[in-house]
């Protein structure tokens, strides 16, 4: 992709000064400097819990800084409140949605500025508005689909509507690509381009190096709270930027070695079934995965793999279709029933299934096994043995920061949380592992985490599902790669002769032999 | 600012205690308002219920039923049901005990157990009921609490006047329960406090809190109810059938409620009138729930307070100043409890969150 470089030295638009943020004894920010020209895309890079987040909820008016300076446009401004913050031209779409559910998108998007005519909301004109602001940049969304049905990627195209049509001149966007497919990602990459050609800022928080190298013009690093560097993109490497992210070399080939799979395991058969306006969204899914191997489900957000997951841990039911686990068919069981079964998962959202926030990490740690001994002896939880389970997963999986049995999940970062889950499935030593996009939102050394984990798992002769609609992940972990398009599994290939093309080729919709 | 005193400021405990003396300054408002001294009110109350220890047991008496209705309340909060049938559970809990009093003759432990088991049932039924409405049907458990209220008042006044159960004589109002059946101290202790209602309904609510504290906190089912109320999807997803938890927490809220029934009938009034309109017990309860911040030790101290101001509050007659000062005070409480999170914001702004 072309990239632009239309900064202008004298047009600086935000002036980051020496920002301190504490919180109690905690450091969340120390001295950190940051300088956004007009029309320039600045990435944010760091890993989980390096205070990316928290400098830009300074900049965003949601905490206050302990000390520093911010100048807008050259003036030194007072943001006290994310309203201060939308009336200078500063808009932010956050990482996980702020959207009420059960309003339809429009109601979401003119939320708290709703147009009125008279004593009514003039939701036609709004309606309109928004159609117009989505044809333009390419956004695709139902105005009228209430956003408790729509997909993960439909909301956050929401959310980036929302600032757009609040008019903002620089946008921050928190790890706006971790829930959409390649495609969406260069549709995304366009609008931003559209946004900095016409003179507005674009801050990127994310870990992916790939999409700063694509879209960025610098990028200023965050490692533990601290200032590490503002390079030029176009001169430093993607190595480069991820040692100095993560402070050490960073490992992204994954290891796996030959590995001959065994028995099957899970087998779907015909699965048929309809998503909630009742279309059918499954149309006759077939699928094995036998022991001690990945198969990746690779395809484009929306093909089913939703309702795929949700009827293979029991949350929704199939039309038809048979789900053999070991033999057993265990279409629409209870969740419990297909967990005893021996299948566990890695959810897609983990804030809504994978974890209770208001649980503390320990309760978490056995979420599914309270039940079982040691956890529970005649019905009475047995806290010693709770808690000394989590201190050795919170160890064993380095879980952040070191003591946190007794925290609520909802305090931790995104990779922590991700972590707790991590350790609660693979020690739950079901037969079947199902991940679904299991690396969403997290940086490149949780994700080498994760996929390590994922491989030590295989390598343990466990079978796993992955499902992701990253297609590296899906290319570097799977032993068998199979490609869904439009409900139905269109092609198999080994994960050692796949090749990009192909695959993309598959996953819109082309056969493999054409 | 350091750690003490953040927790201090994040602690519901205080922005309740700040809730209740602003309820008293709008009481005053109001008092001024209408010509009396708050100074003159508030001493009348204080003394009402602290003068003599005669006042202090009555006060405890009237807690009681508080208790077990703001625990009943609490209890389904936990699991992210709202319990506003408290009312009507309360209602069919102290009919059945009624009815086991007056007609079972058995010996008094016996015949005490029986009442409260039966009172218990009758909530569990009752609660169970609305369960079932909205686990099987869908119906929206709050319409069908607030219709069950009226079934439960409408069944009690037609019980009550029934010929076998309506006390011959003047009143209208049930036989009394027998002898067997109240819940009475011994003499020594009735001559020591002066207050022949004096009874051992409080052990009860103590022995219900204790047991809901136990149930939440240390057995599987608590866990279950608490994950249930706080992330109905994760719950699910690992296995936890929320329809079941739903059922229990819904039939357990109706037990407790029913106990208080129990505990009104078998320790106060021995019988029940027939009534002109509902008699609020569980729509207190919700008020002890919110100010115990649904926490069973919580809801005993607001309980305990709520006893307490209802029965100062009768005593406010004597100076002339309407008892309804009462009602205002509470209702300001919980309006102020309930837009705490206000408070708490304004004060621990900018200085936590969490990264």
């Amino acid at each position: 992709m072309a990239k632009k470089s239309n900064q202008d030295a004298s047009q600086i638009v935000i002036q980051m000064k020496d920002i301190v943020k504490k919180f109690g004894d905690f450091t969340a920010n120390d001295h950190i400097n940051l300088t956004v020209h007009k029309g320039e895309v600045h990435a944010i890079l760091g890993e989980n819990g390096a205070g990316k987040s928290t400098l830009m909820n300074v900049l965003y008016g949601m905490y206050h800084q302990t000390s520093g300076s911010i100048e807008i446009d050259g003036r030194e401004v007072d943001i006290d409140s994310p309203q201060k913050a939308i009336s200078l031209g500063i808009g932010m779409v956050h990482q996980h949605f702020m959207l009420v559910q059960p309003f339809t998108v429009t109601e979401n998007i003119i939320l708290g500025m709703e147009p009125m005519k008279g004593m009514v909301v003039d939701i036609p004109t709004a309606r309109k508005q928004i159609m117009e602001l989505s044809d333009k940049y390419n956004l695709k969304v139902d105005p009228d689909a209430k956003v408790e049905d729509i997909s993960v990627g439909m909301q956050q195209r929401v959310e980036i509507l929302k600032v757009l049509y609040r008019g903002a001149n620089i946008l921050i966007l928190d790890e706006p690509t971790a829930s959409l497919t390649p495609q969406e990602i260069t549709e995304l990459m366009e609008i931003i381009q559209n946004m900095t050609a016409d003179g507005k800022s674009v801050i990127l928080i994310t870990h992916k190096l790939k999409e700063i190298k694509m879209a960025a013009d610098n990028c200023t690093i965050i490692r533990r709270g601290k200032y590490i560097d503002t390079v030029n993109v176009e001169e430093t490497s993607e190595d480069e930027l991820a040692s100095m992210m993560v402070g050490r070399k960073v490992n992204f080939n994954v290891e796996k070695k030959e590995q001959q799979p065994g028995d099957v395991v899970l087998e779907v058969k015909d699965l048929r079934a309809k998503d909630y306006r009742g279309v059918e969204i499954l149309k006759g899914l077939n699928l094995k995965v036998r022991k001690g191997e990945i198969v990746g489900l690779a395809g484009v957000d929306g093909n089913g793999q939703s309702e795929l997951v949700e009827i293979l841990t029991g949350l929704a039911k199939a039309e038809s279709g048979e789900v053999l686990m070991g033999g057993e068919n265990v279409v629409n069981k209870s969740p419990k029933y297909i967990f005893e079964k021996g299948i566990t998962s890695i959810p897609e959202d983990r804030q809504k299934h994978g974890l209770v926030l208001d649980f503390t990490v320990a309760e978490n740690l056995v979420l599914q096994n309270f039940e079982k001994e040691p956890f529970a002896k005649k019905g009475i939880l047995q806290k010693d043995q709770i808690s000394a389970h989590a201190t050795e997963l919170i160890k064993e999986f380095d879980i952040r920061p070191v003591g946190c049995e007794t925290r609520l999940a909802g305090q931790l970062s995104g990779g922590n949380q991700q972590k707790v889950i991590i350790a609660r499935e693979v020690t739950n030593d079901s037969e079947l592992l199902i991940a679904f996009n299991p690396t969403r939102g997290l940086d490149v050394g949780a994700i080498e985490f994760v996929h390590k984990y994922l491989v030590q798992q295989r390598d343990k002769n466990r079978a796993i599902l992955l499902v992701s609609f990253e297609l590296d992940e899906i290319m570097g972990l799977s032993d068998i790669i199979d490609v869904i398009f439009d409900g139905q599994v269109v092609g198999s290939m080994e994960g050692k002769n796949a090749d990009e093309n192909t695959l993309g080729f598959m996953m819109a919709g082309g056969h493999k032999d054409e | 600012m350091n750690k003490k005193s953040r927790s201090i400021l994040e602690s519901n405990a205080l922005y309740t205690l700040i809730a209740i003396v602003i309820g008293f300054l709008v009481g005053a408002i109001l008092l001024l308002m209408i010509g009396d001294n708050p100074g003159v009110v508030y001493s009348t109350l204080l003394d009402g219920v602290f003068g003599k220890p005669k006042f202090i047991v009555y006060s405890i008496i009237y807690a009681c039923p508080l208790i077990l209705t703001g625990l009943s309340v609490a209890f389904s909060f936990k699991t992210g049901v709202f319990n506003i049938g408290a009312e009507g559970q309360f209602v069919v809990g102290s009919l059945a005990a009624c009815v086991v009093g007056i007609f079972v003759d058995v010996p008094a432990p016996i015949h005490i157990l029986l009442c409260l088991l039966a009172a218990t049932g009758a909530g569990v039924i009752w609660g169970g009921i609305v369960g079932f409405l909205k686990i099987k049907k869908g119906i929206n458990e709050v319409l069908s609490y607030i219709m069950f209220n009226w079934i439960a008042f409408y069944l009690s006044n037609y019980v009550v006047n029934l010929e076998a159960v309506h006390r011959t004589g003047g009143g209208e109002a049930t036989k009394d329960i027998l002898d067997s059946a109240h819940m009475s101290v011994p003499l020594w202790i009735t001559a020591l406090t002066k207050c022949t209602d004096s009874n051992w309904g409080i052990l009860i609510a103590i022995g219900a809190a204790v047991l809901v504290w136990f149930i939440m906190e240390k057995t599987t089912l608590g866990f279950q109810l608490r994950a249930v109320g706080y992330s109905k999807t994760a719950a699910e997803y690992a296995g936890i059938s929320s329809n079941r938890i739903f059922m229990i927490s819904m039939m357990i809220s109706g037990a407790l409620a029913g106990l208080g029934g129990a505990t009104q009938v078998m320790g106060m009034g021995g019988r029940i009138s027939q009534f002109a309109a509902q008699e609020q017990y569980g729509f207190q309860g919700i008020t002890v729930a919110l100010i115990g911040a649904s926490n069973p030790v919580g809801c005993i101290f607001a309980g305990l307070f709520y006893g307490a101001m209802k029965y100062g509050g009768n005593k406010l007659t004597i100076i002339n100043v309407p008892s309804e000062v009462i009602n205002i005070i509470m209702g300001t409480i919980i309006v102020f409890i309930a837009i705490s999170h206000v408070f708490k914001a304004l004060l621990t702004r900018g200085k936590g969150g969490n990264n």
